[in-house]
């Protein structure tokens, strides 16, 4: 039940509602829940609904730290 | 698909377990529960167990809407569902869940009744705008995640005047439920650990664990993998009051394998500390605020209920919601007069120890040998968060772990 998908949003539509790309399929959505989303940010997906914008800044340090971790135990 | 992949890296997997095995005290047995049944499936799904120490044991938890839903509010929905001119719609897990008697709405909907499956509580709507001489009912369930969505189609219903739509509300609150699990442990709190910073102080002991649930015994937690989603809306402040009050560390995990893995280690090395933080490993889509926008939302359009019976839990004070009385309109309780039933469990079924984390689903008499998901008799089996539908699908050798 609480499962969600990540999402890139490919057109901001009317009435707080906006088309994504999840995975090839094209979807439309609402996004009466976000504050502010522009094209192209990655939110996830859940019943039909933004429930967040994804942080993809936040995404890409915790696979470094991942990165970081593989490369530490590499060399120890 | 992008971040989902990246987050699945066997690679990392392995480092990621090996950091786990380091730092796990041979001397130690680690009892960590995730809360959430889709942890409970990323687990098995993706073979978590072999790939962690036999000293770091996960316990599932009763993070399952579809599975806490108590018997008797099934059988309110299939009352709801055979009443003239109603079209009962709700996801699709709800569908297949045995009320008493082992009757479903499916079965309901076999008989005549017009029950339909929808992917979104906004094609609800759209049934009730084409259908205006219909009865149309949203069974809602489900935990924080998905109750904004409710809330919010509440207030369109009202936007576009719609006289024929209800809503049969059954959405549970999170942190309540980890509450009543710990005062189940009757634990004693250990004042030595240190709280996090901007944690608010304890709040005391936990009250006596209510009777009948105590009874059928209690399992010792030293910590919690915590829900992905749920904590989008509520954010990870909602959970400082119970992790402070019990002195559990909870860390909470997005739902892709490794995110499960690099949270488990993020609590050993807090008990390790002997630190008592709620931390977030899920920093691409959780904040410590959460979803105010949510939060307002379910706040203008729903309440507390004094009291709601969860399956495994028994009644809980103040852990679910109701419609507030402003759009009582679009309240399917106050709309349609629902017999009071007392919900028939099957006698032989688990679920409620399963439930508790007091029981495996390998456990249950029951379990694989005349329930299945075919054959559902109890409601972990149903739905794909269920522990027993997920040790079903994804091997009984991860039963043990």
């Amino acid at each position: 039940m609480c499962l969600a998908m990540p999402a890139q949003i490919t057109k901001l539509l009317e009435s707080e509602r906006a088309l994504v790309n999840l995975g090839g399929i094209q979807k439309e959505i609402s996004t009466a829940l976000l504050e502010h989303v522009t094209e192209g940010d990655y939110v996830i997906l859940h019943v039909g609904y933004a429930l967040t914008r994804l942080d993809e800044q936040e995404a890409q340090k915790t696979l470094g730290l991942f990165a970081e971790m593989m490369q530490g135990a590499a060399t120890t | 698909m992008k971040y989902i992949e990246e987050f699945r890296n066997a690679d990392y997997a392995k480092t990621l377990a090996k950091a786990i095995a380091q730092q796990a005290h041979p001397g130690k047995h680690y009892r960590l529960m995730e809360f959430c049944g889709g942890h409970t499936h990323t687990i098995h799904r993706y073979g978590l167990p072999s790939l962690l120490p036999g000293n770091v044991e996960m316990i599932h938890g009763p993070g399952c809407p579809v599975c806490v839903l108590p018997i008797a509010r099934i059988d309110k929905a299939i009352a709801l569902a055979t009443m003239p001119d109603v079209i009962l719609c709700s996801y699709g897990d709800m569908l297949r869940v045995p009320g008493s008697g082992q009757q479903s709405l499916l079965q309901a909907k076999a008989r005549g009744a017009d029950v339909r499956m929808v992917y979104s509580v906004d094609d609800a709507l759209t049934i009730a705008e084409q259908n205006p001489n219909k009865e149309v009912v949203f069974f809602a369930i489900g935990f924080e995640t998905t109750t904004p969505p409710t809330a919010y189609v509440i207030k369109q219903a009202e936007k576009l005047h719609l006289t024929n739509f209800s809503v049969f509300c059954n959405h549970v609150l999170t942190p309540v439920a980890m509450d009543s699990l710990l005062q189940m442990q009757n634990v004693t709190t250990h004042p030595s650990s240190r709280a996090c910073e901007g944690s608010p102080k304890r709040s005391g002991d936990p009250s006596q664990a209510r009777d009948d649930v105590r009874e059928a015994g209690s399992v010792n937690l030293d910590g919690f993998v915590g829900p992905a989603h749920v904590s989008i809306v509520i954010g990870s402040q909602a959970y400082e009051t119970v992790s402070q009050k019990y002195n559990k560390p909870i860390v909470i995990a997005g739902f892709e394998p490794l995110d499960v893995l690099h949270s488990i280690l993020m609590l050993i090395e807090q008990i390790n500390d002997n630190r008592c933080c709620v931390e977030i490993q899920y920093t691409r889509a959780v904040t410590r605020e959460g979803n105010l926008r949510s939060q307002m939302l379910m706040a203008e359009v729903l309440e507390l209920r004094s009291s709601f019976e969860w399956r495994g839990l028994g009644f809980i004070p103040h852990s679910a919601l109701q419609i507030k009385s402003a759009f009582a309109n679009f309240d399917a309780e106050k709309r349609f007069n629902l017999p009071e039933t007392a919900g028939v469990e099957h006698k032989q079924c688990d679920c409620g120890a399963i439930l508790r984390g007091q029981k495996k689903p390998s456990d249950c008499k029951l379990f694989a040998k005349v329930c299945t998901p075919e054959n559902p008799l109890g409601s972990c089996m149903v739905s794909s968060e269920g522990a027993c539908a997920a040790v079903y699908a994804y091997g009984r050798a991860g039963a043990h772990a």
